[in-house]
């Protein structure tokens, strides 16, 4: 996989086929993307469940924070890691321990960690790289062209409008899946930069 | 569906837009409204603290205006835009966001005559310092940097002579000082010159001109390319700093790639409060459908009409990056390979009393203070848009006294050439 500039069909797949997200470093205060993104993903009604050891006892938004991956008890179809790039590779080799394995890695805007990912392609798990699951899932359903977001899908369908807890369709034309000159470059001068 | 890359005039037709959820009205709808209900309490929270996509008032944001603003986002190839009031207010909104009192930002002397007023004196009482550089000399600009330097503005096609502006190389000078290039593409429009290809990191647009096309609606617009990684440096507190407006937010952090055009939203267009009116955007939105149409015919008359200029016994010169002998047509072979634009300025043997007796005999040339509408239109920049620069200015920004300057609109070229073939008699 290009994690430069990734396929909508791609991440389109991963939207429509997981039901359950680990969250690897959510965060209970309000402010934070971690914090945005849970609260997107349960209202578009997947099964999210909060990872972070310093706040184990209590829950975020009615679901109980979990210590770590060892500790969830079941399977999930994808984990969502919201760490800085330094403490992805932890988080992918705890992964790789789960039986049966998830479906899906994805990494936060701005984390990537590519040996990290090879691991987990070598073992069959499909990986996102410095996306965030809540702008792809907005920008894929055009709900995100409420911003003034160019969205790269075209629809000449007619939308339901959208509502809490609804599944949005993300089933639209895409406009070339991400590949715009301006995302390589931003990519090229990122890696020229690192 | 497939990852098939749709065309320009699909996109300018089809980005943003798609039938009404509630009515199925196929035309984008006129949301005349100053507000928006909320579902309940968590849901208005979660919208004014950016948690949620949705719409809370006009002044932040509109469905009318989101689609104008995704449409022109499609056609430059940018990841997000705002839409505001005038070209005028975008420019205050980007700088905005990117310059503190004291700060200084370089501008290539070739602009439009109001932005070199805005830029001199308006922004010069915010503390923000305009240092001045020739777009014909680019290591003028890398001469101009500074540590205080926060960005660098041009024209991809520069008003009011129609001289095509090097992007490529100035956009080398910005990513080597690290800063933002930010590009007018007012004049080309992205049917003929896309900045953010030739690495722009931010472009704006007098939506006015040819975008909207038909002289009836004032716009702007701001794109935001992605390209820019504003957490480096601390140079750019209002895209990487905790936000006190929004609880600490850091907008680079939680928005990505199109955290400039959020950060032009809710911190500009929400607290400075240029909103472009849903009416406007409508009809703005009306006139991109047919821009590739429009743009492709204002391009063909200007050529017809300079080549004739050119060789009329009663004009000196004519700049017009689309003839061959022209100083910028290399520069327009490679940037505007489809036409060089429709905005240009000849010079009469007469002086000033042959253009002032030109403009009073033209028949279908408008006399007026705009461009880019579907009719010709033909203006005297010294005495009018470019008047409060002294004379040296004039001469330096193309608009000196013997200088008429044209935009060449989509009627018949045989009629045009026509009517100033009996105004130059």
């Amino acid at each position: 996989m290009n994690h430069d500039a990734y396929p909508d069909n791609y991440i389109r797949a991963i939207l429509n086929s997981v039901k359950s997200i680990a969250m690897v470093g959510a965060s209970p205060v309000n402010v934070r993307p971690s914090y945005f993104a849970f609260k997107y993903l349960a209202q578009r009604g997947y099964d999210m469940i909060p990872i972070n050891p310093g706040h184990v006892g209590k829950d975020l938004l009615g679901k109980p924070f979990v210590a770590s991956l060892r500790d969830l008890g079941r399977p999930v179809d994808m984990i969502d890691i919201f760490r800085n790039s330094s403490h992805i590779m932890p988080v992918v080799e705890e992964a790789l321990t789960l039986d049966p394995l998830p479906k899906v890695i994805w990494m936060q805007l701005g984390a990537r960690d590519d040996a990290a990912a090879e691991k987990a392609e070598a073992a069959g798990i499909k990986v996102v790289m410095n996306r965030c699951p809540k702008i792809e899932y907005g920008r894929l359903s055009s709900e995100i062209s409420w911003m003034g977001v160019n969205s790269r899908t075209l629809s000449s369908k007619r939308a339901p409008a959208p509502t809490q807890g609804m599944r949005l369709s993300l089933n639209r034309m895409s406009v070339g899946g991400g590949d715009t000159a301006a995302s390589d470059r931003a990519a090229k001068n990122k890696s020229e930069q690192s | 569906m497939s990852d098939r890359l749709p065309g320009f005039s699909t996109l300018a037709v089809h980005a943003g837009a798609q039938p009404d959820p509630t009515t199925g009205a196929r035309a984008t709808p006129i949301y005349q409204t100053t507000s928006f209900v909320f579902n309940d309490a968590d849901h208005a929270a979660s919208l004014f603290g950016l948690q949620a996509f949705g719409n809370i008032y006009t002044r932040i944001g509109n469905p009318t205006n989101a689609v104008l603003e995704e449409r022109v986002a499609a056609l430059e190839g940018g990841t997000a835009a705002l839409a505001v009031a005038s070209g005028h207010a975008a420019q205050v909104v980007v700088l905005q966001q990117l310059l503190q009192p004291g700060d200084e930002f370089i501008a290539a002397r070739k602009l439009y005559g109001g932005s070199i007023n805005q830029f001199t004196h308006a922004f010069k009482s915010f503390g923000w310092n305009v240092v001045w550089a020739d777009p014909d000399d680019i290591a003028s600009f890398e001469r101009a940097v500074t540590p205080r330097t926060k960005a660098i503005f041009i024209e991809s096609i520069a008003n009011p002579a129609g001289s095509i502006t090097d992007i490529e190389a100035i956009s080398t000078v910005a990513r080597k000082a690290g800063v933002p290039l930010i590009v007018d593409n007012t004049l080309a429009s992205p049917y003929l010159i896309r900045p953010i290809d030739h690495g722009a990191d931010i472009v704006v647009h007098s939506l006015t001109k040819f975008l909207g096309g038909h002289g009836n609606s004032l716009g702007g617009i701001i794109v935001d390319a992605g390209t820019f990684d504003w957490s480096s440096g601390g140079k750019y507190p209002m895209l990487s700093e905790p936000r006190p407006e929004y609880h600490g937010i850091r907008l680079q952090e939680t928005f990505g790639n199109f955290a400039f055009a959020i950060a032009c939203r809710v911190l500009g267009l929400r607290d400075l409060g240029p909103a472009l009116s849903p009416f406007n955007a409508f009809m703005i939105l009306t006139g991109i459908e047919t821009l590739p149409l429009r743009m492709q015919k204002h391009c063909d008359n200007a050529k017809a009409v300079a080549e004739f200029l050119a060789g009329h016994p009663a004009v000196s010169t004519v700049n017009y990056a689309g003839l061959a002998s022209d100083k910028y047509n290399q520069l327009a072979r490679k940037y505007a390979p489809k036409g060089a634009g429709a905005v240009f300025t000849f010079s009469l043997k007469g002086g000033y009393d042959a253009g002032v007796s030109l403009v009073s005999k033209l028949q279908l040339f408008s006399h007026l203070a705009n461009v880019g509408d579907t009719r010709s239109l033909v203006i005297h920049p010294a005495s009018t848009t470019h008047s409060q620069l002294d004379d040296a200015a004039k001469i330096k920004s193309g608009a000196g006294p013997d200088v008429v300057r044209l935009s060449i609109g989509i009627e018949d070229k045989e009629d045009l050439i026509a009517d100033l073939e009996q105004a130059l008699a």
